[in-house]
C-alpha cells in the first residue's frame, strides 16, 4: 500500500474574521495517491479554488490535517510552504508565463530555484520538455507570439520539467477553443503518467472529464467522491458544463 | 549577484518605450546635479584663483576684509618688524583695486563701453603671481610708466583683446585704453581667468596702481605677503609673526585647533597660512553669500526629481508584472528573489541614465567654460559622487516601489 500524495482529513476553511467570519469548506476529507488524475467538479463559490490554494501551499491550513508529500501543512510557516511548492507544478487558468521571457527561458524559470542544476542542464531539460509539448520549433518565441493553446503548452512543459510528483491545474482549458483544449489536456494526461506524477485538475468542462481516474464533486463546501473506472460521472457535474 | 536568467534586464529591455523614458528621465536628473554641482564647484574655484597662485606662504590681510572683493587696506609699515621674525625671507605687498576699464575696440550701443576691472599692484622685483605669462619679462614690462598686463582669459566685454594684441606687437605698438580715467598700455597678456567677484584682471607694478587709483597712498596695501626661506619651518614663522605683531590676539572661537594655528587675529592684522587664506575666501562665498546655498539646493531638486522618475517606472513595472510575480512566488520563489529583481531594474535604470547625462554635461561644461570664463571642468571625483547620488536615488526609489512587491499574492491567481 503506497502512501497517499496528497491526504486531507476533516479540513475546515474559513474566510474573515469576527461577524463576517464565513465558513468555506466543511469537513473535507479525500486522498489522492501517487499517479493518480482527479477531476475537482463544482458550481463556482463551491470552494474547490479554495482547496486547491490549500493543496498547493499557497494558504495555510486553518483546521484538520492536510498532508502534501508527506508535509502536514496545518500551522505551517511560510519559508516550510514556499519549499514545498518548489516540488509542485502548476497550471493556472491564464497562462500567467512571464512575458518578458521567451518559451524556454519561461521553462527554464521552474528549474532555476533548484540549485544543484547547472544553467546548461536547465537549458537541456528545458529544451526536452518543450519537445514533449510539441514546440520545438517555437522555442525562442515571447508568450504573445504564441497562440493560446502553445500558451498553455508551454506552461504545462513548465510545471512538469521539474518532475514534480504532484501537479495542480485550475480550468488550464478554460481559455481554449475545444481541439487545443482536448490536445492540452492529453498532452498533460500522458505526460503526467509518464512520469508517475498525479494531477488534481480543477475544470468546468465537461468535454475532458474521460481523462480522469476519479472525480471529486464539491458543492456548498461538501465533497464527494466518484470512481470513473467503476462510475458514470454524476449529472450535475455534467450539467454544469 | 545575477541570476541564470537575468529577468530584470529583460524585463527592461522588453518595455522599450519605458526604457529609453526612464534612461532619459535620470538622465536629466544626472544632468541638473552636475549643472548644479558643477556651477557651485566653478565659483568656488574661480574667486580662489588669485589665492592658488600667490607665491608665498604667509598672508596678511585686514581684520576688516572677508573677501577679495571688499579687502580693505592697511598700512605697510605694520609688516615692517615681520622681517626680523625667523624663517621669513622676504614680505611684498600686493594692492587690490576695481576700476572701470573702457574697451579700446567699443562697437557702439547697445554694448557698454565701460565694465569693472580688477586691478593688482605689485613689487616689478617680486616673483608674487604664478601664473603664465607673468614671468620675468613682464615684470620688467610694468616698470615703464602706465604699462599693465591684461589677463586674457578675462570675459569677452573687456574688448578683443587677445586677439588684437598679436596684431598690434607685430607692428610694434601697443593696445591704449583707460581704466579709472587713467591712460594705460597693454604691454603683455597672462593668464588667470575671471572670476564671480571680478570679471576682467590686470597687474600692474606699485607706482602704476597709485597712478590708476590716486586716492591710495603709497603704503596703504591689502595684502602682505610673507615669503619664507627654503626649508623653514611654517608653524614655527607663524609664532613668531604672531609674537611680533602688536595687539591682542583672538582666534575665531568655531576653527579647529590646528585650524587655528594658521589662521588668528593679532591686533588689526589676520594671518594666514596660504592654505587658510584660500579657505577664508572659499568659505566666503560657501557660507556668506547666497549661491551656495541655492547650487546645493539645486543638486537637492535634481535628485529628488530622479527619485520620484525612477519611482514611477519602477511602481508601473512591478505593478504590470504582479500577476508574473505571483506566480513566481507560487513556483515557490521567496520574496527575496522578487526584491532583488526590482532593486537590479532600480541599479541597471541608474547606470544607463548615467551615461547619457554624463556626456551631456561634459558638453554643457565645455560649452559653458567658453562662454564664461568660468572653470567649469568635469573632475573625477564629481563624476563618482553623482554616480553615487545617481545610484542612491534609484536604490531609494526601489526601496519605495518594492512595497508594491508584497501585494504579489500567490493565492490570487488561481
Amino acid at each position: 500500500m503506497t502512501e497517499p500524495i496528497i491526504s486531507i482529513d476533516q479540513v475546515n476553511h474559513y474566510f474573515g474574521s469576527g461577524n463576517l467570519r464565513k465558513q468555506i469548506l466543511y469537513g473535507i476529507t479525500a486522498d489522492v495517491d501517487p499517479g493518480e488524475v482527479v477531476i475537482m467538479t463544482g458550481p463556482s463559490g463551491s470552494g474547490k479554488t479554495t482547496l486547491l490554494t490549500l493543496i498547493g501551499a499557497l494558504r495555510s491550513t486553518q483546521e484538520g490535517s492536510l498532508k502534501v508529500l508527506g508535509e502536514e501543512l496545518r500551522n505551517s510557516s511560510e519559508a516550510q510552504r514556499v519549499a514545498l511548492r518548489r516540488n509542485i507544478g502548476y497550471i493556472f487558468q491564464a497562462h500567467n508565463l512571464l512575458n518578458s521571457l521567451k518559451a524556454k527561458q519561461n521553462v527554464m524559470m521552474a528549474l532555476e530555484i533548484h540549485p544543484h542544476l547547472s544553467i546548461k542542464e536547465q537549458a537541456e531539460m528545458a529544451e526536452e520538455m518543450l519537445k514533449a509539448v510539441g514546440l520545438e520549433d517555437r522555442m525562442n518565441y515571447y508568450p504573445d507570439e504564441l497562440s493560446g493553446g502553445q500558451k498553455q503548452r508551454v506552461a504545462i512543459a513548465r510545471a512538469l520539467v521539474s518532475n514534480p510528483k504532484l501537479v495542480l491545474a485550475d480550468e488550464p482549458t478554460a481559455a481554449l477553443d475545444k481541439k487545443s483544449g482536448r490536445d492540452v489536456v492529453e498532452i498533460m494526461r500522458s505526460l503526467a503518467k509518464d512520469r508517475g506524477s498525479a494531477i488534481v485538475m480543477v475544470t468546468h468542462d465537461n468535454r475532458i472529464l474521460d481523462v480522469a481516474d476519479r472525480l471529486i464533486h464539491m458543492e456548498d463546501g461538501e465533497l464527494e467522491s466518484y470512481d470513473l473506472e467503476t462510475q458514470a460521472p454524476p449529472d450535475k457535474a455534467i450539467a454544469l458544463g | 549577484m545575477l541570476f541564470a536568467i537575468p529577468l530584470a534586464w529583460l524585463q527592461l529591455k522588453r518595455e522599450r518605450m519605458r526604457l529609453i523614458i526612464a534612461i532619459a528621465g535620470i538622465g536629466f536628473a544626472v544632468f541638473l546635479m552636475f549643472v548644479q554641482l558643477g556651477f557651485r564647484d566653478a565659483l568656488f574655484n574661480s574667486a580662489i584663483r588669485l589665492h592658488e597662485n600667490v607665491n608665498g606662504d604667509i598672508m596678511l590681510i585686514s581684520t576688516r576684509s572677508n573677501s577679495l572683493i571688499s579687502i580693505q587696506n592697511f598700512p605697510q609699515r605694520r609688516l615692517y618688524g615681520l622681517l626680523g621674525v625667523e624663517g621669513v625671507d622676504k614680505i611684498s605687498p600686493i594692492y587690490v583695486g576695481f576700476g572701470l576699464w573702457k574697451n579700446p575696440f567699443w562697437e557702439g550701443l547697445p554694448k557698454s563701453q565701460t565694465r569693472q576691472i580688477m586691478v593688482l599692484g605689485i613689487d616689478p622685483n617680486d616673483n608674487i603671481i604664478g601664473v603664465e605669462g607673468f614671468d620675468d619679462k613682464a615684470r620688467s614690462l610694468i616698470r615703464f610708466q602706465d604699462q599693465i598686463l591684461f589677463d586674457k582669459k578675462s570675459r569677452a566685454e573687456f574688448g578683443p583683446i587677445p586677439t588684437k594684441f598679436p596684431e598690434y606687437d607685430k607692428k610694434g605698438e601697443l593696445i591704449t585704453t583707460e581704466i579709472a580715467d587713467r591712460k594705460v598700455k597693454i604691454a603683455g597678456l597672462f593668464e588667470l581667468g575671471a572670476s564671480f567677484g571680478a570679471d576682467g584682471n590686470t597687474i600692474t607694478s606699485e607706482a602704476n596702481f597709485l597712478r590708476i587709483f590716486t586716492r591710495r597712498d603709497k603704503g596703504d596695501i591689502n595684502i602682505g605677503v610673507i615669503s619664507l626661506k627654503p626649508g623653514a619651518d611654517l608653524y614655527k614663522a607663524l609664532e613668531g609673526v604672531k609674537k611680533s605683531l602688536p595687539g591682542k590676539f583672538t582666534v575665531n572661537p568655531t576653527l579647529k585647533p590646528e585650524e587655528a594655528r594658521e589662521d588668528f587675529v593679532v591686533g588689526e592684522m589676520r594671518v594666514l597660512s596660504k592654505k587658510s587664506f584660500i579657505e577664508v575666501e572659499r568659505k566666503y562665498w560657501q557660507n556668506s553669500t547666497a549661491i551656495g546655498f541655492i547650487f546645493t539646493l539645486g543638486t537637492v531638486i535634481g535628485f529628488v526629481v530622479g527619485i520620484v522618475i525612477v519611482y514611477q517606472i519602477l511602481y508601473t513595472d512591478v505593478t504590470d508584472h504582479l500577476s508574473e510575480y505571483a506566480t513566481l512566488k507560487a513556483m515557490g520563489y521567496k520574496n527575496r528573489y522578487l526584491l532583488k529583481i526590482v532593486f537590479q531594474e532600480a541599479l541597471i535604470l541608474s547606470i544607463m541614465g548615467y551615461i547619457p547625462g554624463y556626456f551631456l554635461s561634459l558638453l554643457m561644461y565645455t560649452g559653458t567654460r567658453n562662454a564664461t570664463a568660468l572653470p567649469l571642468l568635469m573632475t573625477t571625483e564629481r563624476g563618482i559622487f553623482v554616480l553615487c547620488l545617481a545610484i542612491t536615488m534609484c536604490l531609494v526609489s526601489g526601496a519605495i516601489a518594492v512595497r508594491k512587491v508584497q501585494d504579489a499574492d500567490p493565492a490570487d491567481i488561481f
